[in-house]
């Protein structure tokens, strides 16, 4: 066998046990669906009247839909860190090590699985949100690019995940850590609130924040945004569906051939 | 014989801390190597440098002639490794666990489910094959562990510590399952803290502490290096030990041992059961003191404490202090 079809071969061993966990363990799916639908109630309900400056002739659930979506991915990839670290912990890393296994496999089984659960929790808001009144305006050709966009910088922070998995060893900092990174990075950006509404220091770094690409990209490509409705002068959401993907293919370079380099010297301690 | 493992000057440091400062051991092929020595002593050091865990920072390691650090893809092909913990994926059926194991390790598909058939079978699992490893206990959970890094046919097993943590009875089991691979001619390198378990298991040991290999060889060499037997006394009252000691002195063939703290009095001896009875008449019936006595052979402890001038830890025959002896009768 080739050392690719060996790669692709132990990477579909690796994610299916990965996706067994998740039917076994009901509780996470329900988790990663639960809070999205969460957020996607209260803001719609709470803060959707009080909201303003959104485009004219959008309302505010098709508004925060991609904004949720966006944020949701992310937050989802967190989880490949903690499994990451968790398999560390118990010792099952050292035994993939140990197996005349493809050196990425465990990784690449670990970031598609968990793409696999985005994908589960990115229909179930979708459904959720066309209840509450979110709804796609384009093409169906455009509204699965948008999904693409989504799941694609999602898949990239997966990578950068698996590196902070596979550095500090214990499930629950990875969540804490990311926690205090992703929920900013997910809130000081256009997810729930239009822009002009910020201060002009964090404005600049919202309009920078690939979050805010993402989910201007997504929101574009499923109509949520009125044609020729003005966007912020910054090239980043002029142009948001390359700046994501230059984001992406910039963490996919960077963090998969770390995160495999710490794979292979990493151990249990 | 060929060497199934051979380990030259093994050198690792991590940070300033010297894991190993040159090891050197030989497993010939189809024996049972045990690997003694405290905890930190690099007994687990060893065994990852040899699974390709981790890269030696200088000597050399060769499993089945083949160079772990040059050639580790090769290396990973023939082993087996059963961690310190039962690394298996607990969401995982017993039966899940050895087929995704079987084709990691390249077995085909029906190859892997058939294998991991046989060695739930042989492992007693058969009934839990279909439970999540989750609901196993600890010992089955190690069965499991074992049956995993059995699955394809390794020539050489790494069992690091084995029965760390088991209740007593999965142990023995354990010993059973180890002894038995041992005997289908699979070679194996054991590390363990308890003696009991190498000198149960183990063809050869090697003892180390800090880093360096301090005594080799088979049970009985090792105990030959601390001396024969001894008679040893344990009394109520240290006030009777020099009167004893006067006694029992022409019997000993060396000096004899007192420890006042602990009542205890040991005397090296040569000779059989025919000492003790000679022992008991020349105390001349001045045994009312007297609390426990036996003639004792050297174990793995002994062995130990000799060598590093330290006891194991954890050692189930490491006995500290005696108990508080209970007075059988008085002559004061």
């Amino acid at each position: 066998m080739s050392s690719l079809s060996t790669a692709l071969s132990d990477s579909v061993v690796i994610t299916k046990r990965n996706l067994i966990k998740v039917r076994r363990v009901p509780d996470l799916i329900v988790f990663a669906t639960l809070s999205p639908i969460m957020f996607v109630v209260l803001f719609r309900y709470v803060f959707g009247g009080a909201i303003g400056g959104l485009p004219p002739g959008i309302s505010y659930a098709e508004f925060l839909l991609p904004g949720i979506f966006a944020q949701t991915v992310v937050f989802g990839s967190t989880i490949t860190g903690a499994s990451i670290a968790d398999d560390l912990q118990k010792g099952l890393i050292d035994r993939f090590r140990s197996l005349p296994m493809s050196r990425s496999a465990v990784l690449v089984g670990r970031t598609v699985a968990d793409a696999g659960l985005n994908v589960v929790s990115i229909a179930v808001m979708a459904l959720t949100g066309l209840l509450v009144g979110w709804r796609i305006r384009s093409s169906f050709g455009e509204a699965l690019g948008g999904f693409l966009v989504l799941l694609a910088f999602a898949y990239a922070v997966s990578w950068l995940m698996a590196m902070v998995g596979l550095l500090v060893r214990t499930p629950e900092v990875v969540q804490n850590a990311s926690f205090i990174v992703i929920f900013p990075l997910t809130f000081v950006a256009n997810t729930f609130v239009p822009l002009e509404t910020f201060p002009s220091a964090l404005r600049v770094f919202a309009e920078w924040n690939p979050v805010s690409a993402v989910t201007l990209a997504s929101r574009e490509l499923f109509g949520n945004v009125p044609p020729g409705y003005p966007v912020p002068d910054a090239w980043s959401l002029q142009n948001p569906v390359l700046y994501t993907l230059i984001w992406t293919a910039v963490i996919l370079a960077v963090f998969v051939p770390l995160s495999v380099r710490l794979y292979q010297r990493t151990a249990t301690r | 014989m060929t060497d199934a493992i051979l380990v030259e000057g093994l050198q690792k440091s991590f940070g300033s801390n010297t894991a190993l400062a040159g090891v050197d051991l030989t497993v010939p092929e189809g024996s049972v190597l045990g690997l003694l020595g405290p905890n930190g002593a690099g007994k687990t050091t060893v065994v990852r440098i040899l699974t390709t865990l981790l890269q030696p920072d200088g000597g050399r390691a060769e499993v089945a002639g083949i160079d772990v650090v040059n050639e580790p893809d090769r290396v990973r092909s023939l082993i087996g490794l059963t961690g310190q913990y039962a690394a298996v994926d607990e969401y995982l059926t017993g039966f899940e666990n050895l087929e995704m194991v079987g084709r990691l390790y390249r077995l085909g598909k029906r190859d892997a489910r058939t294998r991991a058939t046989e060695l739930l079978e042989r492992f007693d699992l058969t009934g839990a094959a279909d439970r999540p490893a989750k609901t196993y206990s600890g010992g089955m959970r190690r069965r499991l562990d074992i049956a995993a890094s059995l699955i394809a046919r390794p020539r050489v097993l790494f069992l690091d510590e084995p029965t760390t943590g088991l209740d007593p009875r999965s142990r023995l089991g354990m010993w059973e399952f180890i002894a038995d691979l041992a005997g289908g001619g699979t070679t194996i390198l054991l590390t363990t803290q308890y003696l009991e378990e190498a000198d149960r298991l183990a063809d050869r040991m090697v003892v180390i502490d800090r880093g360096r290999v301090i005594a080799r060889g088979t049970a009985d060499e090792l105990k030959a290096q601390v001396g024969g037997q001894r008679l040893e006394f344990t009394v109520t009252d240290a006030a009777v030990l020099p009167a004893m000691v006067a006694r029992l002195r022409p019997l000993a063939v060396d000096e004899p041992h007192v420890d006042e703290q602990a009542r205890r009095l040991s005397i090296p001896v040569s000779g059989g059961a025919e000492v003790l009875a000679d022992a008991l008449r020349r105390l001349d019936g001045q045994t009312a003191a007297v609390f426990d006595v036996g003639l004792r052979r050297p174990d793995l402890d002994d062995v130990f404490l000799a060598l590093t001038g330290h006891a194991t830890e954890e050692s189930p025959g490491a006995d500290g202090v005696p108990a508080e002896p209970v007075p059988t009768g008085g002559v004061r």
